[in-house]
């Protein structure tokens, strides 16, 4: 079980500002029901620029609901450019503290005060330009490099708590090791080496294509709350089968053979060719 | 949040239970008065050594096994650990494991150490389940190889009860002259088994889960099965498992079994009934909420519910303020980012993995309690909708 503070409990189970403001100055929607915890954050603002309204909508635990509870709270009755100086570090330290494993969710917090006022200024957030390192969170470069510097995070595993980042299928923990590297200025001890091998055993083929599978198709399907999952590999045929939403989808068909068979034939052997299974 | 001892209403007994008061009262003894070893020379040991015996003759007989045939050990993980090891080193040549894709930790780490500590030296098939947690037998029959050293399949999911149909299993594997494990944690005390009559190898079982203490666990050995040691050492078990006996605790493991045994027909009818009336309470009450797992094919204690568009962790808080012990595969609740392998591999939707809890009954449970939970779930899940942005109404 998780120790939280009392002000953490105290706003899981009394929340405050739960619910959307009439005609919202602006929005911030983040996370999403696959990744297991989402916010939207409305707000209203005077002609001041002073936030006179601000309401939450969570879906999440209970770090998730008292970190937005708590930011709303913070920034009633602020200017829009006090507001957009709170950082996660002080949504946590509003509430106490958070396990370390749930930071993210005041990271959260942060990132939809961030979409809100963008919203209600009419910019586009830079964040959502960076690469993405992690497929299964969808979290870029850009938002990792920052989480690094602001909270001076010195492991993978810190990234993790605060970004997710990693915290899925595991696969993008050199990148990860790579950007922290190059972050606080130490030498990368790993060498990122891309390589496609020319001859292949079915073993070897099967675990190329789950990799393939894993890193570059699931986190896609999952976001729309649907899976695949690899059936059999027999010569060049590659049988899989759809999962959750993806199997009442109209478009799973094209999906499997446009996106997955390209992806495949890109990334382990250009002779495969994709077949679903029911 | 604190803990209120006798006040909790206890619906997490696929994660522990309690100690029955009479597994307690057996173990006392052992605990003051009777401490000798067991491998003592003088009556003082050999008085522990009669009791340890009598331990043995009580899980046997809820087995259906015979005393020479069960090892104590430290717990369900220790036996899991130790008869697919054992697999392994009896046949170096066989280099195949065959199980599930919902397996307990304990074995699910197990074979993706086998894969990649070893140096690859091991090949896992793990059999995929259908929506509703069942196996298919003919993808099973696929992927029994020559090459294949042991299956090991659980005989009940911890996470939604259901039932895999390990003695036809057993036999197919049999015909192969494969061995076979089942990790019985669930199921012993909850449904009839009798291993004389099946073609099961090894079996695994863990005290905690039938109301006898934590730490103390028993494999089941079929006689003239080949075993390798997992803990070396003297030669306690016969050899088959080195260390000095926990004594009071296998007392209590023998205790639980016998007590197992009376129970069985009250567990499968006032326990399954219990069950059925929260289970069907809930999904009539609570709409958008459904059950995760065959509906039949099922433990009689457990039941295993989505609540679509909420978080599990937030409804256990909140039930938690009632006193409601349950459990949840969300991921926040397990400290790892994603929900549990075992929905996930039934293709339960995100929207509803998250969301899902877990309640499992004991004999201790009643009916008011039962109608307590009705009473207050209702409520927990729809102030949390009513926070939820994915939330649009019925």
């Amino acid at each position: 079980m998780w120790e939280y503070t009392d002000v953490v409990q105290e706003h899981f189970l009394k929340p405050r500002n739960v619910g959307e403001v009439d005609n919202p100055s602006g929005t911030g929607d983040v996370g999403s029901l696959a990744c297991g915890d989402a916010l939207k954050l409305t707000i209203k603002v005077d002609e001041n620029d002073t936030i006179v309204d601000a309401k939450f909508k969570t879906f999440g635990c209970a770090s998730a609901i008292a970190s937005s509870s708590a930011l709303t709270e913070m920034i009633k009755g602020m200017k829009v450019s006090e507001a957009e100086k709170i950082t996660n570090e002080d949504i946590a330290d509003f509430l106490g503290g958070l396990p370390k494993e749930k930071m993210h969710c005041s990271v959260m917090g942060r990132e939809a005060l961030e979409a809100a006022i963008a919203d209600y200024r009419g910019v586009v957030l830079p964040m959502a330009e960076g690469e993405i390192v992690c497929e299964c969170f969808g979290v870029t470069d850009l938002e990792i490099i920052r989480a690094v510097k602001e909270s001076n995070l010195r492991s993978v595993e810190e990234i993790t708590n605060f970004t997710k980042a990693g915290g899925g299928c595991g696969k993008c923990e050199e990148k990860l090791q790579h950007l922290l590297n190059e972050t606080t200025g130490e030498t990368s001890p790993v060498k990122l080496v891309a390589k496609k091998p020319q001859r292949m055993t079915t073993l070897q083929k099967i675990k190329k294509i789950e990799e393939v599978l894993e890193r570059e198709i699931k986190p896609g399907l999952r976001q729309d709350g649907g899976d695949i999952e690899l059936i059999d590999v027999d010569g060049d045929t590659v049988l899989v089968s759809m999962r959750g939403a993806c199997t009442s989808c109209t478009k799973s068909q094209t999906t499997v053979k446009e996106f997955i068979e390209k992806k495949l034939r890109e990334l382990v052997l250009d002779t495969l060719t994709v077949e679903e299974t029911k | 949040m604190k803990t209120r001892p006798g006040q909790e209403i206890y619906m997490d007994n696929n994660a522990t239970t309690k100690i029955a008061p009479e597994v307690l009262e057996a173990m006392m003894p052992y605990l003051s008065d009777y401490y000798g070893n067991p491998s003592s020379m003088h009556i003082f040991g050999g008085q522990v050594s009669e009791a340890l015996q009598k331990a043995r003759l009580q899980v046997a007989d809820l087995l259906g096994a015979e005393p020479e045939e069960i090892t104590f050990t430290s717990c369900g993980t220790e036996s899991d650990s130790t008869a697919v090891l054992s697999a392994l080193q009896s046949f170096p040549g066989k280099r195949h494991i065959l199980t599930t894709r919902v397996e307990h930790p304990a074995i699910k780490t197990l074979c993706e150490n086998l894969e990649t500590l070893t140096g690859h030296k091991h090949r896992v098939t793990r059999l995929k389940v259908a929506a509703d947690g069942t196996l298919d037998l003919n993808e099973y029959e696929r992927a029994l190889s020559e090459d294949t050293a042991i299956v090991s399949v659980m005989w009940a999911n911890n996470e939604t009860g259901v039932i895999f149909p390990v003695e036809e299993m057993a036999r197919m594997a049999k015909a192969r002259d494969i061995l076979f494990h089942t990790d019985a944690v669930q199921a012993v005390g909850k449904i009839p088994i009798n291993l004389k009559e099946s073609d099961i190898d090894f079996l695994s079982m863990s005290g905690h889960k039938l109301h006898a203490p934590k730490g103390v666990g028993v494999l089941y050995v079929r006689r003239g099965t080949p075993f390798v040691p997992f803990m070396a050492g003297g030669h306690q078990e016969k050899g088959r498992r080195g260390g000095t006996e926990n004594v009071a605790s296998i007392v209590g493991m023998g205790r639980a079994c016998a007590l197992a045994g009376e129970k069985l027909e009250e567990e499968n009818t006032r326990v399954r009934a219990l069950r059925d009336k929260l289970e069907e309470g809930l999904l009539s009450s609570v709409p958008r909420s459904l059950l995760n797992g065959h509906k039949i094919d099922r433990l009689p204690n457990t039941s295993n519910i989505s609540f679509e568009f909420v978080e599990g962790e937030s409804i256990l808080l909140h039930m938690n303020e009632h006193n409601i012990c349950a459990s949840s595969g969300s991921a926040c609740t397990s400290g790892s980012l994603e929900p549990s392998h075992v929905l996930r591999a039934m293709g339960v939707p995100f929207t509803a993995a998250h969301g899902s809890i877990r309640f499992s009954l004991s004999i201790y449970n009643t009916e008011e309690e039962v109608d307590y939970v009705l009473d207050k779930i209702p409520a927990i899940i729809s102030s949390l909708r009513e926070m939820s942005p994915f939330w649009t109404g019925e």
